[in-house]
């Protein structure tokens, strides 16, 4: 019976969604700021990758409370979890292959993730997915060795010093006389790794915040487990 | 609906398939972990059909290559959208997932209703009151006399 219902729900939301999805004219989206953002952005923010510059320029107060939502998630994890067990003697390490190459990996995936982060308004990629390769890197070690601990007091440093320059950097700029995260400083050269004005700087807050969040999470999680 | 298969309804149709697995895995199963797997696939259908949102034919990345003659882009604002809601996703997870190790280590199950039954029991043995089946049996005397046998099965909605 519950079965029954649920599919009656699931096939009725899926019916619902196709009609309205086939009322939508496919390939000419109806939203006109898309293009008036594309024809303004290049201009007033400086940088080449135009995600960026709405991520970071024209929706910067959401970027900031979406970063609110994963500490948010982050810190009520740590709540849920409690107090971290130390599983030192009681999971197996890594074989001597899989360690080596935890240990190789590291100093690589950390290269490609800040190169992510640094060149994020001018290729695809940027501070949310150069974070999380962070913090894969940081974990991988984890994983090798499962008795290996990580500094959370540096990690819970980072996330707090990235978040407050964060919002400092839209502070500097309501000093300026602007709007709160307005970017600014010079624009340079569009296309230049050194220009977008503060967009790179916020880039690399966001990059390291969600770094570090996602490696004291993740590292929480696997040193919960088993307590008995 | 036009009734040959064009690019935008395959894609349409995985997006709005994918909500509807994952909802439908969501109110099915029984199982709290396979729950959060099937949220994991709503949202990825969600995120398609953001994505989707902005699309526009013979259009390119929102990346500018030149700046002489600028191409077509799809819309960026969606984009922006999805880039967030992927990493809230992974937070959202991230917190289920350590709710879900909780209950088990409590309750040693991650089966729906049996963690609800030993939740229940363990609530009613912490208050020392005696454990209510409201779902399976009467509690104490009915209010009302027994209703004929024709509409029994209405007696839930009767107040």
């Amino acid at each position: 019976m519950a079965n029954l219902t649920g599919l009656l729900f699931a096939g009725g939301l899926g019916f619902m969604l196709l009609s309205i999805a086939s009322g939508l004219d496919f390939g000419a989206p109806p939203m006109l700021v898309g293009s008036e953002i594309q024809a303004q952005a290049p201009q007033q923010t400086g940088a080449v990758n135009i995600v960026t510059s709405v991520v970071l320029g024209y929706r910067a107060i959401d970027t900031l409370g979406e970063l609110s939502i994963l500490f948010a998630a982050a810190v009520s994890a740590g709540l849920v979890l409690g107090r971290r067990h130390t599983t030192a003697g009681t999971q197996s390490r890594g074989g001597f292959i899989l360690q080596c190459g935890g240990s190789l990996l590291f100093p690589l995936m950390m290269t490609i993730g800040f190169y992510i982060i640094f060149h994020g308004h001018l290729t695809p990629g940027g501070g949310f997915q150069g974070g999380v390769i962070l913090a894969a890197a940081f974990f991988l070690p984890l994983l090798a060795r499962p008795g290996a601990k990580l500094h959370h007091q540096s990690l819970s440093l980072i996330e707090g010093f990235a978040g407050a320059s964060f919002i400092l950097i839209g502070l500097l700029a309501m000093l300026e006389g602007k709007a709160f995260l307005q970017p600014m400083l010079i624009q340079d050269t569009l296309g230049q790794l050194i220009s977008a004005g503060t967009l790179p700087l916020l880039y690399l807050a966001v990059g390291l915040k969600v770094g570090a969040e996602l490696a004291s999470l993740l590292s929480r999680l696997i040193q919960t487990e088993a307590p008995q | 609906m036009t009734s040959a298969v064009t690019p935008e309804l395959i894609l349409y149709i995985t997006a709005i398939g994918l909500i509807t697995i994952g909802l439908a895995g969501v109110v099915m199963s029984s199982h709290l972990f396979r729950m959060v797997l099937a949220l994991v696939i709503a949202e990825a259908g969600a995120n398609l059909m953001l994505v989707l949102a902005g699309y526009r034919w013979d259009a390119v990345a929102p990346i500018l290559t030149s700046l002489a003659e600028p191409a077509a882009m799809v819309d960026p604002v969606p984009q922006a959208l999805v880039l967030t809601a992927i990493v809230i996703g992974v937070g959202i997870q991230a917190l289920a997932v350590s709710i879900l190790i909780r209950i088990h280590q409590r309750y040693a199950t991650l089966d729906r209703r049996e963690a609800a039954e030993r939740m229940d029991a363990e609530i009613a043995a912490t208050l020392g009151v005696p454990r209510d089946i409201s779902q399976e049996e009467p509690l104490g005397e009915r209010p009302l006399p027994p209703l004929p046998a024709d509409r029994a099965n209405m007696r839930g909605d009767s107040p």
